[in-house]
């Protein structure tokens, strides 16, 4: 593993998340078999990999919807082994998560479906969760798209609508997974374009796990590289691309 | 000697005994410790709903739209089966009482089955059969596509949100629909009385709301009406918290949808039966 470029943390406060020797399997297949790294405050890291290699599960070992089986998950100073299911909840409120096929609520409106977790978790007024929708959509690109239902609407509006939803609550930390997945290169080209806009518009910090190099070289500060269940590369996105390691060479197909 | 020894047994212990014998023979498979593990399941959710249910006022909007989709879009169904059974019912015990020159009774005889147990099984299956697998699809559908987990991510409250609105929706149509169920089954018995039964149209009324007549103990509702609208409120919840459970823990894309879906209809169907015989036990015992 090389790491020497990598930025070291100030202090504490700076990492927002840091995973130290995180064991998982499923069954008798061992998907992660030590994985330690640390994502600091305002930075944006991608992890590159090949199918099955644990980077949706990492991403959700963030999130706390999956649990190790040996090591260590932080999240903003907090071991998420130790909060209890409310304490999770709050600090969801501060992450936002866009998935793979963007998860809309098929039987709500996109407005509805931003306007959700600010109705169910927040005292805000009608008219304030209205403003806030709107100003989410505009931030996407996609002011009139409030009305439509998901059905009605492409695959890459969907990933904006995913990346408004996931902003709504004005997180601290955003997690990506694959956000290019299924779409051509044109809109990929465009939504990594919004991914970076948004990461430094807002000053998020945020985790992409990602195949496509191309989404990476936009959005990403540095980058992972899972092999065989462990950090095979962490480096800064240029020194990566341009690694020497012949199993990441193999990969990148470089 | 045996045989007066067990004659005096009181009527029930055969019935645990039997299941007794029942239960240890299946806990030897797999199936049947998944079959715990799925009631467990359910049993968790039900008090889940219930300690919710002050989080009605908030699910008003989806509330009405499941009752919509339970109610009206069910009703035809039911008025067409109901108006069937009550003719088959008829025809039935129909001939059989003709041939003792008892058919002045059908009336009170199909009412009677209809407002006890026809009306609201008959209502049940046809709702597992429509609303509990459309809601298993949908909420399977939802599963799959990881919408249940971006609800979780967004701490929303999936059980308050999802699924207390259903259940109660399925709780208040489902004896709504017995009603209508019961009414036309009636009127279906009365069609054949008189188209081949020779029975008035008279008579057949006269005794089948005088078979309606008796009251309950505390509820100023007839008996039989009030106890079969009590089973099918019971068999609404049923259906809905089994079809729930189901669709939730749908995996693994179209296929797992698909599974989930046969397996909500199945269990809210055995689930029916099971609870229709405890209930009619409890009421008319």
């Amino acid at each position: 593993m090389s790491a020497e470029s990598i930025q070291a943390p100030q202090s504490d406060d700076d990492v927002v998340v840091r995973l130290t020797d995180v064991h998982k399997a499923f069954g008798s297949k061992q998907i992660l078999r030590g994985v330690s790294f640390e994502l600091l405050r305002g930075r944006c890291l991608g992890i590159m990999g090949g199918s099955g290699t644990g980077k949706s599960v990492t991403l959700r070992h963030i999130i706390g919807l999956m649990r190790p089986d040996q090591g260590k998950v932080e999240v903003m100073g907090r071991d998420l082994a130790e909060v209890t299911r409310e304490e999770l909840q709050e600090m969801r409120k501060r992450i936002g998560y866009v998935f793979q096929e963007g998860a809309l609520i098929n039987w709500l409106t996109v407005a509805e479906n931003l306007a959700l977790p600010l109705q169910e978790n927040t005292k805000l007024s009608k008219s304030e969760i209205e403003s806030k929708v709107q100003e989410k959509l505009a931030l996407v690109h996609i002011p009139d798209a409030g009305a439509k239902f998901p059905s009605e609407i492409s695959g890459g509006m969907k990933k904006r609508v995913g990346l408004a939803r996931a902003l709504i609550t004005d997180p601290e930390l955003i997690l990506y997974d694959e956000p290019n997945a299924g779409l051509d290169p044109e809109i990929s080209r465009s939504i990594n374009h919004l991914m970076r806009e948004v990461s430094e518009t807002l000053n998020v910090t945020s985790l992409v796990v990602e195949h496509r190099i191309e989404c990476i070289k936009t959005v990403a500060d540095e980058v992972i590289f899972l092999y065989d269940g462990k950090v095979h590369v962490h480096a800064p996105v240029d020194e990566f691309f341009h690694s020497q390691d012949s199993v990441l060479k193999g990969f990148l197909g470089i | 000697m045996p045989c007066a020894a067990l004659d005096s047994l009181p009527k029930d212990a055969w019935i645990i005994a039997l299941a007794l014998v029942l239960a240890y023979l299946l806990w030897q498979r797999k199936f049947f410790r998944d079959f715990c593990d799925e009631t467990a399941g359910r049993l968790l959710l039900l008090a889940a709903v219930l300690m919710r249910l002050h989080h009605l006022p908030r699910r008003m909007r989806w509330f009405k739209s499941q009752m919509f989709s339970a109610g009206i879009g069910n009703v035809h169904v039911v008025l067409l089966v109901g108006l069937f059974i009550g003719m088959i019912l008829a025809m039935q015990t129909g001939v059989e009482l003709a041939r003792f020159g008892q058919q002045d009774q059908l009336g009170f005889l199909v009412s009677t089955s209809m407002a006890r147990e026809m009306g609201p099984f008959v209502t049940a299956i046809i709702l597992a059969a429509t609303f509990g697998s459309a809601l298993a699809a949908e909420l399977g559908t939802m599963s799959v596509s990881d919408e249940l987990t971006a609800l979780e991510v967004l701490s929303v409250d999936r059980v308050s949100f999802l699924v207390l609105p259903r259940v109660l929706a399925l709780m208040v149509m489902c004896p709504m629909l017995t009603i209508f169920c019961d009414a036309v089954g009636i009127l279906g018995g009365g069609f054949i009385s008189v188209a081949q039964l020779n029975v008035s149209w008279g008579m057949y009324w006269d005794t089948a709301f005088s078979a309606l007549q008796t009251k309950a103990q505390f509820i100023p509702i007839p008996k039989d009406v009030y106890a079969g609208l009590f089973k099918s409120f019971i068999f609404g919840g049923l259906i809905a918290i089994v079809s729930c459970s189901a669709g939730m823990a749908a995996q693994g894309g179209a296929l797992g949808v698909g599974r989930a879906t046969s397996r909500a209809v199945r269990d809210s169907i055995i689930a029916t039966i099971i609870a229709n015989y405890f209930l009619t036990w409890m009421i008319y015992s």
